[in-house]
């Protein structure tokens, strides 16, 4: 193959280093820079419209849906290791977040307030939980190991639901009460203790007013943030490592593993327990922000969602799964918020029978049916855009820059 | 003892259920080789069959009642529904009664049409791709059709009272020599099990008995000689599609009385009947009818209060725990064939 050189992204282990920073080939600097940048500037990027506006509905910087944007986004970061490199599909993952949640939740309970023991607790325990289940699971392949994680996950949902009660708080689940007093926080009698980052509180937000405009700083948000960089940068690191090269292997071809003298197995179990610590981590983060905790956040739908933030991305991609993940989320919070006073104000201009008619129709896509929405788009993107967003964004590029078309890079 | 016969009769009822919908999920896997995500969404459109003629029957019009008044003194109105005019009152009443029943013949001709379109419009297009686009092409496609029935009927659960000659309850105990009142049962749930029994019994012979059936069964074994053969085997495929949505369909419709259908039934099943299916063993029939029953016996056994008294919270997970141990021990699930989802 003499054509090897116009392939960059193909990286091999000694090519990264050339280039970039943090050991990162310059593209991948690039990558990890804008994230950077997005991510840091994220209250401004995401407030684009002034208070007031008729549009200020679309603006989604406020705290809760931002560290939202991050969590779910580390959640199918993690998935996406297994699922995008090794092929693996798992329909448990929401176990791994749950059991993180309660984990971290319980560290905040007895030992500190702190944010940071409980969200390490929480990847450890996560990370245990995921070895025990992989180890099982990954014993069988294809539609038998997603049946064997979903069967796994529904039974962590059942127990903690029924008979675990004592340690998940059952259908209440758990919050952190008056009664708790975690033996490293000094807690005034009878006071309700809150989740802090060495006395930061999560909710502690600087305001900023320009113009119209009114942008919000919370600090919850910029330490998920901060987490959620460190496993972006890390899932490129396993992305461009030679480990990363056998979990294509293992979706490649695993019998010319086999045959080689290696074991996809002991492979693929690594990458089910670090897409389950990466689980574990979007679920203690998000205990540290909203100090609760369900079961319901391990019910199976709640994995169903990681797999469609994953693949509506763009699986195997590395910025694909934070797309995925944001576009949801955004959904989820911007469409079920119309309703139909909105939807009549945006059509007003229409004549009235075509107005009504108009809104009917919208209104199916939007407020409580935004789920619909959902199904349609992520059925539009698996029938015709398998590569997800970042296939999407490609084709576009590709479009226009007919000049480089004889650059057919894989998505990456 | 008669307690054992209760589980027994419980696990035969759920077992049926899960028996007709791993039929016909199978079904499809078996013929098109499409794992079916939305399988569990055409058991609830078959429920929501019933819903909607119950819905129809009651159709009426306002007409006022001679010689009395309301409060207000103006003439009293009441609602007939339109089918007292056409068959007579007695006759009406009796039709709204039997709703459930009457949806059988309802519900076949949509359900049909419902997989004839699925198999055409979309999952076509997925044979030559991978199974895991298979699963969220439909998975997203259980999710729209949910959405649609809870934009037009609301996400409670909507009643659908069985007939009423059928609603009562059984002396089960006397047919087997017990004294009166020793085992009682819903009336419904015997025949829901004699009637998935029959369901059951007709595919079978349909692919047993009949040209067509041996050619589909020829096809399973071996498509490609099938098509060598100069047989359409793909037009075959489609109308087992069309089958399966069928006797999903027929699941949900006659499920209806048991469970209020909910939009969010398609999805509660989708889980249990794709745990049945890998259980007894993909692409093979006989296979997903066993899973059915003994998976459904098995979790009504756990039910018992002896037993989560024993193991506190075990009727919960038992299903998931008997799949992970067969999954474990053997391969194939009970009567899985060989090659069948190995890749």
């Amino acid at each position: 193959m003499t054509d090897q050189t116009t392939q960059p992204s193909v990286t091999s282990p000694a090519r990264a280093s050339k280039g970039g920073m943090f050991g990162l080939s310059s593209k991948d600097t690039t990558l990890l820079l804008v994230v950077f940048a997005m991510v840091v500037l994220a209250p401004f990027i995401l407030n684009p419209f002034p208070e007031g506006s008729g549009l200020a509905q679309f603006n989604a910087g406020y705290p809760d849906l931002m560290q939202r944007f991050v969590i779910f986004g580390i959640f199918a970061i993690g998935f996406n290791i297994l699922f995008g490199l090794t092929g693996y599909l798992s329909f448990g993952h929401a176990a791994f977040l749950g059991v993180g949640s309660y984990a971290a939740m319980w560290s905040m309970k007895l030992f500190t307030l702190n944010v940071i023991p409980g969200i390490l607790f929480a990847v450890i325990v996560a990370g245990l939980f995921a070895a025990a289940v992989g180890f099982i699971s990954l014993r069988r392949s294809g539609i038998y190991f997603s049946i064997l994680t979903l069967a796994f996950a529904q039974m962590s949902y059942a127990l903690a639901y029924s008979v675990l009660t004592p340690l998940t708080g059952g259908e209440t689940g758990l919050q952190i009460k008056n009664t708790d007093n975690p033996i490293l926080s000094n807690i005034p009698e009878g006071e309700i203790g809150r989740a802090n980052l060495f006395g930061a509180q999560m909710g502690n937000s600087y305001e900023m007013a320009v113009g119209n405009w009114l942008f919000t700083f919370n600090l919850g948000y910029y330490i998920a943030a901060a987490f959620m960089l460190v496993a972006f940068y890390l899932s490129i690191r396993i992305f461009r490592s030679p480990f990363g090269m056998m979990l294509r292997a293992v979706k490649s071809n695993q019998q010319r593993m086999n045959y080689t003298g290696l074991t996809p197995k002991t492979y693929t179990l690594y990458a089910f327990i670090i897409s389950g610590m990466y689980a574990g981590l979007a679920g203690g983060l998000m205990v540290a922000m909203d100090t609760q905790v369900g079961p319901e956040r391990m019910f199976w739908t709640a994995s169903g969602e990681v797999v469609i933030m994953t693949i509506l991305g763009g699986a195997g991609t590395l910025i694909g799964p934070v797309l995925g993940a944001g576009s949801i989320k955004y959904m989820e919070n911007i469409l079920s918020k119309i309703n139909k006073d909105v939807l009549h104000q945006w059509f007003a201009f229409l004549p009235d029978g075509l107005e009504d008619a108009v809104v009917v129709f919208a209104d199916i896509f939007v407020g409580k049916q935004w789920h619909f929405t959902l199904g349609i788009v992520f059925m539009l993107v698996v029938i015709f855009l398998p590569g997800g967003l970042v296939e999407g964004a490609q084709r576009i590029t590709a479009r226009f820059s007919r000049k480089k078309s004889s650059n057919n890079t894989p998505a990456e | 003892m008669d307690q054992i016969i209760v589980q027994i009769l419980n696990g035969l009822d759920k077992g049926s259920a899960y028996a007709l919908i791993a039929l016909g999920l199978t079904l499809i896997f078996g013929t098109l080789g499409v794992v079916n995500f939305a399988h569990g969404a055409l058991f609830m459109m078959g429920a929501f069959c019933a819903v909607v003629l119950s819905r129809i029957l009651n159709l009426s019009h306002e007409v006022t009642v001679p010689g009395e008044t309301d409060f207000l003194g103006n003439p009293a109105t009441k609602d007939v529904p339109y089918v007292y005019d056409w068959f007579g009152e007695a006759a009406g009443a009796s039709i709204i009664d039997w709703a459930v029943p009457l949806a059988i013949l309802f519900s076949i001709p949509i359900m049909v049409a419902l997989g004839f379109a699925m198999e055409r419009g979309l999952i076509k297009h997925f044979y030559k791709r991978p199974h895991a686009d298979q699963i969220l092409v439909t998975f997203g496609l259980a999710i729209v059709l949910g959405e649609v029935i809870k934009y037009y009927f609301g996400a409670n659960p909507i009643q659908t009272p069985a007939p009423e000659a059928l609603s009562g309850r059984v002396d089960f105990g006397v047919w087997l020599g017990y004294g009166p009142n020793a085992i009682v049962y819903p009336m419904w749930r015997l025949v829901y099990f004699f009637f998935s029994a029959a369901i059951i019994a007709g595919v079978f012979a349909f692919l047993q008995f009949t040209t067509f059936g041996m050619v589909v069964r020829a096809g399973m074994a071996d498509r490609e000689t099938v098509g060598l053969l100069g047989i359409d085997i793909d037009k075959r495929f489609t109308f087992m599609f069309g089958l399966a949505a069928a006797v999903a369909g027929l699941a949900g419709v006659m499920y209806a009385p048991i469970v209020s259908p909910a939009y969010t039934m398609g999805m509660d099943w989708l889980v249990l009947s794709f745990v049945v299916v890998v259980v007894g063993g993909m692409g093979s029939l006989p296979g997903a009818v066993l899973a059915g029953f003994m998976l459904g016996i098995i979790e009504s056994f756990a039910s018992l209060p002896a037993v989560v008294d024993l193991l506190p919270g075990i009727n919960q997970i038992i299903i998931y725990l008997v799949a992970i141990a067969i999954l474990l021990t053997r391969p194939r699930g009970l009567m899985g064939r060989k090659g069948v989802m190995e890749d």
